[in-house]
């Protein structure tokens, strides 16, 4: 460079959505795969032979509902049946519960419209006594593990029959028998916890596998590296689970580091076999997680998995997405909408229908009305039936200290 | 009885309970092959293999964190942060996670680990290898805060805690590894093998975590103080001729209550003396019980002997610790006023 010539000023690069309010997102950021394209190694491959598939994405239906390639899953009509039934009641039931938070029955609520497909799929994957350690939009696990609907709605309305004694916001449930780790409002932070877990299975020469879940936001936080190291080190039996639905609250993909690289990427670094995967395509959420668990129960280690899907709705029941992105985004993702490519499989296979499909939602609305009417005979945060003051100085220790009892007899409870 | 300094003391502790419960596991840095850089963990590896005591990554968070996923799963993590000075980047995995597990999860998941780590100044460790950030510890609602003062009380302390239910902060004086230091740097420190405190059973034994020691009766005032400071304090008291009653916490918070308040209701003066920064520190929470509790029984105003409110300096480091003499002259205020 000569001495003369003069500098361009640098420029800061602050990424942008391609679409904003009143305009069109340009989707072709996402670098869609074919379905049935990408390659499936063996369980037991070395993490660096899966750097391609960390920027590829993992398809097994097209858009006319076949599925095909080499990830096409061994899965039953019955069990895919089970699949969109669980799906749709998940899809039925945040309805439900944003209506009911609207009628100030709960503080606060957070639907996953749009992710179903993710853990539900991923739940049949498992093996009952696998642990989850999820985030706010995973209730698609408890769903599919059968825990009541009752119980998910009574933590929900803060009742007296909260399993958590109305100290945790709605939404971050505790459900320890069906393997669903308690919720902390705090992001990242389970995720090295699940990799702990997992390591506790491995020491105790145990065969259960843990299953972590991040968003593409959260993945900004240290934790998420520490839990890819810890990961990593001790060939943990964990699944790490990244859903990239595009948005945190406002802040799109690229500010918490998507932009010209992928999620599934971060994994290849730290040496983890790592798969990105289209997370609205129900077969393949389930084939990959299937593979990652096989890996992990063969002591192949971790496998970290980007699944590729949209917010939907919005962030919480405190949230306008209409400020910041376009208003009908969601018709445009390509990858659609996983209960409607589910059902047109299954159609297309002659194994389902517009009619059973209608009884069916007919058939959960129903069974979701009735749950809530018993859940409300508990009462809701609305009329005040919830847990008394006293629970409030309890499980803060194992046994309660004099200062608590104090405290406790301070306020007169 | 055995004859132990406090590393060893520590050491056999984690011995007792790697042999007695298979699901202690210990890790941290450099804490495996190594045995520690303070040589706290030295042969357990080799004894109990490498599945139960084994080195981590450089990532406070990581090791906070993989604990409490262990804890959630049965075992009884017992983790070493290398300098407390070290453990800020795993505050988030303690206080929103380990310290609230049981109680926002209604008690489905606890977090029953112990998180080691050498505190205090006194080896020329500057402002990274010297703090005492105990008051942070004791801030958070969830967390057991525990610091030993001798031999003795840290094996039975450190076993108490490794079999408790609830989440226990550790801290162990570093400056009182090798021998009950009085603050005089000048002079040479006695080792632990000449002191009382030095003798350590080789089994198992527990000092409860909720119970405060009279280290040194006495009459004209109350000393409230743990780790290094009971040393500094009690050397003060001998070289200042006050007969001052030394109140060893051992266990910060939750705290033996009963016991500060009884000795300063019957001395009527109370001198609190740490090691950390003054303001908001544990001092501040100890002069406002004892204020709540004990007013119309003082005689005096209580008084604080603390570290300055400045990071902890390098080359300065014998003007910055509270010593002898000036612990002596916070007890001559508390006659005085």
């Amino acid at each position: 460079m000569s001495a003369s010539a003069p500098l361009a000023p640098l420029r800061l690069h602050v990424p942008e959505p391609t679409g904003r309010p009143g305009q069109h997102t340009d989707f072709s950021y996402l670098h869609v795969s074919p379905a049935g394209s990408v390659r499936r190694p063996p369980i037991d491959t070395p993490p660096y032979d899966t750097s391609d598939l960390a920027f590829a994405l993992v398809r097994v239906l097209d858009d006319e509902g076949n599925a095909v390639g080499p990830w096409v899953p061994e899965l039953t009509p019955d069990e895919l049946r089970f699949g969109l039934r669980t799906m749709l009641k998940t899809r039925i039931f945040d309805a439900r519960m944003l209506i009911a938070q609207r009628q100030k029955k709960l503080s606060f609520y957070m639907q996953c419209l749009g992710e179903e497909a993710i853990a539900v799929a991923h739940a049949l994957a498992l093996e009952p006594d696998d642990m989850t350690f999820p985030t706010y939009r995973q209730q698609g696990l408890l769903m599919a593990r059968g825990a009541p609907l009752v119980d998910i709605m009574c933590q929900l309305f803060s009742n007296e029959r909260d399993p958590m004694k109305g100290r945790q916001l709605p939404v971050l449930y505790s459900f320890r028998k069906y393997g669903f780790f308690s919720i902390s409002g705090n992001l990242a932070t389970q995720y090295p916890q699940a990799v702990g877990w997992a390591m506790a299975s491995a020491i105790k020469g145990d065969t259960k596998i843990a299953s972590g879940w991040i968003g593409d936001g959260s993945t900004a936080e240290s934790d998420f590296h520490a839990a890819l190291i810890f990961a990593h080190v001790y060939r943990a039996p964990v699944i790490l689970n990244v859903v990239n639905n595009q948005w945190a609250i406002s802040t799109f993909e690229a500010i918490a580091g998507g932009e010209g690289t992928t999620f599934a990427a971060r994994g290849i670094g730290a040496g983890i076999a790592s798969l990105r995967v289209d997370g609205n395509d129900f077969l393949a959420v389930y084939a990959a997680s299937r593979w990652a668990a096989e890996r992990a129960r063969g002591n192949f280690g971790p496998t970290l998995i980007e699944w590729v899907t949209y917010r939907a709705g919005a962030h919480s029941t405190s949230d306008d997405p209409t400020k910041y992105r376009p208003a009908d985004d969601w018709e445009h993702f390509p990858l659609g909408d996983p209960i409607a490519r589910l059902k047109q499989h299954l159609i297309k296979r002659g194994e389902w229908s517009e009619e059973r499909h209608a009884a069916l939602q007919q058939e959960l609305e129903a069974e979701i009305a009735a749950a809530q009417k018993e859940a409300e005979r508990y009462g809701t945060l609305a009329d005040g039936q919830v847990h008394s003051a006293a629970d409030m100085f309890t499980d803060v220790y194992e046994t309660m200290p004099a200062h608590l009892v104090r405290q406790r007899q301070e306020l007169g409870v | 009885m055995a004859t132990m300094s406090m590393i060893q003391a520590l050491r056999s502790a984690m011995d007792v309970m790697l042999e007695r419960d298979e699901n202690v596991v210990i890790f941290g840095e450099d804490v495996g092959y190594f045995g520690g850089v303070f040589r706290c963990t030295e042969g357990l590896q080799q004894k109990y293999g490498k599945s139960r005591v084994f080195d981590a990554p450089i990532s406070e968070s990581g090791i906070v964190g993989a604990a409490i996923g262990m804890g959630a799963y049965g075992l009884r993590p017992v983790v070493e942060i290398q300098f407390a000075d070290y453990v800020y980047p795993a505050i988030d995995q303690i206080v929103s996670e380990a310290a609230r597990l049981r109680y926002r999860s209604a008690g489905e998941f606890i977090a029953p680990l112990t998180i080691r780590m050498p505190c205090g100044g006194g080896i020329y460790g500057g402002q990274t290898h010297s703090q005492s950030p105990e008051a942070f510890f004791t801030h958070v609602c969830g967390l057991r805060t525990v610091m030993p003062s001798n031999p003795y009380d840290a094996k039975g302390l450190l076993i108490a805690s490794i079999e408790c239910n609830d989440p226990v902060i550790f801290l162990e004086p570093k400056r009182l590894y090798n021998g009950p230091f009085d603050g005089h740097h000048d002079r040479p420190v006695t080792p632990w093998s000449k002191h009382p405190k030095g003798e350590v059973p080789e089994g198992h034994y527990t000092v409860p975590l909720d119970s405060a020691a009279v280290h040194r009766p006495g009459t004209q005032l109350t000393a409230l103080t743990y780790g290094t400071m009971v040393h500094v304090a009690e050397c003060a008291a001998i070289e200042s001729g006050i007969d001052a009653e030394i109140i060893d916490l051992r266990s910060l918070w939750p705290l033996d209550l009963d016991t500060v308040v009884a000795s300063v209701k019957k001395t009527g003066r109370c001198v609190v003396v740490h090691e950390a920064t003054r303001t908001s520190g544990f001092g501040a929470e100890l002069a406002a019980l004892v204020q709540e509790h004990c007013f119309y029984h003082l005689e005096a105003p209580i008084v604080r002997v603390t570290g300055w409110d400045t990071p902890y300096p390098h080359a300065q480091e014998w003007d910055y610790f509270p010593g002898p003499q000036r612990v002596a002259e916070g007890f001559r205020r508390a006659l005085e006023g």
